[in-house]
C-alpha cells in the first residue's frame, strides 16, 4: 500500500509579496495588497495567473477565492479551502491543504496567501464598541484579559516557572529578528536596529512581555504557488519541495477558558512527531528555522516542543549569537518574521522558508536543506511545515 | 460557605460586560456569580469536573451536565501583571493583575480573575487564594465577577 503522505508530492514553484508598511500605511486596499502579492508570485514562478486553480488561506481571511479568482479572469476555480483558527495558527496548515488538493488530483496550481491591511479595517490589540460578549471572551475581558498579549502571557509565565526560564532568553528571540531585519530592505524595522538595553528599557506590555516580546501589526501581503513536484520540475526556479506538514492540537487544548490541559504550551507536542514522521527527517536534520512570534515566549515553547532545544537547556541555548545566520547553531526568523519584518500571519515565514531552501535569503543560512516552519505557538488549531531540496528527498 | 462580598471594583467600569450566551449554555455560572455562588458543571452520570461549560460531557459523553456549587478557594496557576492599556476604560489606570487559579476541590478546572490588592505585590505561583464576589448591580445589565485575594 502507498504511504499517505505529502512528501516530494508538491512543491512550492513561486513566492511573492506586496510592499510591507506600517500598520494603516498601505496606500492600496486589502483586496488590491492580495492582488500584487499574487501576481508576484505568479511572476516569480513564470505561471500564467489564469493558469491558478485554486486558494487556500487561514484566519478568515477577508479575500474570498471566488472575488479573487473573478479578478484574476481564471478559467476554472477547482479548490478553494479555508483553515480554522485565528491568528498565525493555520499559515502552515494552509500550504498543506493546498497542496493536499493538488496531491489528491483536485486541483493542479493553487495560491496559498494572506492579507491583511489593519489601515483599513483595525488593529488586534485594541477593543473597543463591545457593551456585553458571552463566550470564551465572558472569562476573560472583564478581568481585563483583553488584547493578545494579555491572553497569552499567562502560558508563557507558567512555562517560565516550571522550567526556570529566564527573561534574556526571550530577549535573544526579539534581538534575532531586528538583527535580521536589518539587512532585509523589506523590512519594516530594516535600519531600526535594536539590542539589549533597548530591549531592557523598553516598557512592558504585560509581564513578562515588554514591548519587543509583542508582534508588529501591519499592512501587507505574501502568497506562494503551489504545484505537483512533477509540474514543479518544468518551471523556472529550483522547486521547493513539501517534506512535511502537520496541523491540529492535542486534548482538550480548546478548553476554554485556560483549561487546555497542556496549558503551559505551544500546541506542537502532537504535531512534531507527525511532521517529522512524514519528513522522515528528526530535528537534528533541521538547518533554519521559521517560528511564528506572536511572542517570543510562544516562540521558546515551540522550539521546545520541536526538539530543538531541551527546556532546562533553553537559558544557554537562547542567545543571540546562536540564532542569527550565517554563524549560529540555528538561525531563526531570517527575514526578522512577524517581530521586524512584516506581520503578515506568517505567511511571510513561509516565503522566507522558501528563499532559504533556494540559497535566497537576505540572510542566508549554511545548512539549508531542510527547513522548519512553525505557526501561531498557543493558538489551536496550530501547524507547522517542513521545506527542503530535491535532495532529502 | 467562605463567600466575601464586595461592591466595590477592582478595575474601572466600562469594560465589556459578560452575559450568557444567546443559547443559554452558561446561564447558571452567571446567575450563580449575581447570588454569591461558584457553579461548576460535573457530570451526574461519570462525575467529571468541567470547565468552561459544554453542552456535553467530555469524558462520558452525557449531555448537559449538572451545575455544581463549589467553594471559590484555590491556588495560583499563573498570572500576569498588565501596563499596556488595550481598552479606553483602562487609559491612565496604572498596572493590575490577572491570575489563573487552580480548584483542586473541582477536577483542578480554572479560573480567570484578578489578584485583589496592591497591583505591585509580588504573585507567587502556588499560593493558596480565595474568592471575592464582586458585584455590578447598577450595570445593564447587571453583572457580577469572582475576584480572588490571598488567604
Amino acid at each position: 500500500m502507498r504511504l499517505r503522505s505529502l512528501k516530494g508530492r508538491v512543491a512550492i514553484v513561486g513566492i511573492g509579496e506586496s510592499v510591507y508598511y506600517r500598520h494603516g500605511k498601505s496606500p492600496d486596499s486589502e483586496f488590491k495588497l492580495a492582488l500584487k502579492a499574487i501576481l508576484a508570485a505568479c511572476d516569480d514562478a513564470g505561471v500564467r495567473p489564469t493558469d491558478i486553480d485554486g486558494f487556500a488561506s487561514f484566519s478568515d481571511d477577508r479575500n474570498d477565492a471566488s472575488r479573487l479568482a473573478a479578478a484574476l479572469g481564471i478559467r476554472q476555480l477547482r479548490t478553494a479551502t479555508m483553515q480554522w483558527g485565528g491568528g498565525g495558527g493555520g499559515c502552515c496548515a494552509a500550504v498543506a491543504n493546498g497542496a493536499a488538493a493538488i496531491e489528491a488530483g483536485m486541483a493542479e496550481c493553487v495560491v496559498v496567501f494572506r492579507s491583511l491591511a489593519q489601515g483599513q479595517f483595525g488593529r488586534f490589540g485594541q477593543t473597543r464598541n463591545i457593551h456585553t460578549i458571552s463566550g470564551e471572551k465572558a472569562y476573560l475581558m472583564p478581568y481585563g484579559v483583553l488584547a493578545p498579549p494579555q491572553r497569552f502571557a499567562m502560558r508563557v509565565r507558567r512555562f517560565m516557572h516550571d522550567h526556570g526560564i529566564e527573561q534574556e532568553a526571550m530577549r535573544a528571540i526579539a534581538l534575532a529578528s531586528y538583527h535580521h531585519a536589518q539587512a532585509n530592505p523589506r523590512a519594516v524595522m530594516y535600519g531600526k536596529p535594536l539590542d539589549a538595553d533597548g530591549y531592557d528599557a523598553s516598557r512592558w506590555i504585560v509581564e513578562p512581555f515588554h514591548l519587543y516580546d509583542c508582534c508588529m501589526e501591519n499592512d501587507g501581503a505574501a502568497a506562494i504557488i503551489l504545484m505537483s513536484a512533477e509540474r514543479a520540475r518544468d518551471l523556472r526556479n529550483v522547486p521547493v519541495y513539501m517534506l512535511g506538514a502537520a496541523s491540529g492540537s492535542g486534548y482538550r487544548a480548546g478548553a476554554d477558558p485556560h483549561n487546555s490541559p497542556s496549558y503551559a504550551s505551544a500546541n506542537f507536542g502532537t504535531l512534531a512527531p507527525d511532521l517529522y514522521r512524514m519528513a522522515g527527517v528528526g530535528p537534528d536534520d533541521v538547518g533554519v528555522v521559521q517560528c511564528y512570534e506572536n511572542f517570543t515566549g510562544g516562540v521558546l515553547m515551540a522550539l521546545v516542543e520541536h526538539g530543538l532545544v531541551r527546556a532546562d537547556q533553553a537559558n544557554d541555548f537562547f542567545r543571540l549569537e546562536n540564532l542569527i545566520a550565517p554563524s549560529g547553531k540555528l538561525p531563526l526568523n531570517t527575514s526578522g518574521g512577524n517581530l521586524a519584518e512584516c506581520y503578515v500571519h506568517g505567511m511571510e515565514l513561509v516565503v522566507e522558508a522558501v528563499r532559504q531552501v533556494r540559497g535566497t535569503s537576505t540572510n542566508q543560512a549554511p545548512r539549508n536543506d531542510v527547513a522548519l516552519v512553525v505557526g501561531g505557538p498557543m493558538v489551536t488549531p496550530a501547524s507547522d511545515l517542513l521545506l527542503g531540496t530535491e535532495a532529502v528527498l | 460557605m467562605n463567600e466575601q462580598s464586595t461592591d466595590t471594583f477592582y478595575l474601572p467600569v466600562g469594560l465589556p460586560i459578560p452575559e450568557s450566551e444567546s443559547d443559554g449554555l452558561s446561564e447558571p455560572f452567571w446567575s450563580g456569580l449575581r447570588e454569591g455562588r461558584l457553579l461548576v458543571q460535573r457530570c451526574v452520570h461519570c462525575k467529571t469536573w468541567q470547565f468552561g461549560p459544554e453542552w456535553l460531557c467530555h469524558r462520558c459523553h452525557e449531555f448537559d451536565p449538572a451545575w455544581e456549587e463549589v467553594e471559590p478557594v484555590g491556588k495560583i496557576y499563573s498570572w500576569e501583571r498588565v501596563w499596556h492599556p488595550a481598552h479606553q476604560a483602562l487609559k491612565e489606570h496604572g498596572p493590575y493583575i490577572a491570575v489563573l487559579v487552580e480548584l483542586p476541590d473541582a477536577g483542578n478546572i480554572r479560573l480567570v480573575g484578578n489578584l485583589l490588592g496592591d497591583p505591585m505585590q509580588d504573585v507567587v505561583i502556588g499560593a493558596e487564594v480565595e474568592g471575592q464576589f464582586e458585584h455590578h448591580h447598577n450595570a445593564n445589565p447587571p453583572y457580577s465577577l469572582l475576584q480572588w485575594r490571598y488567604r
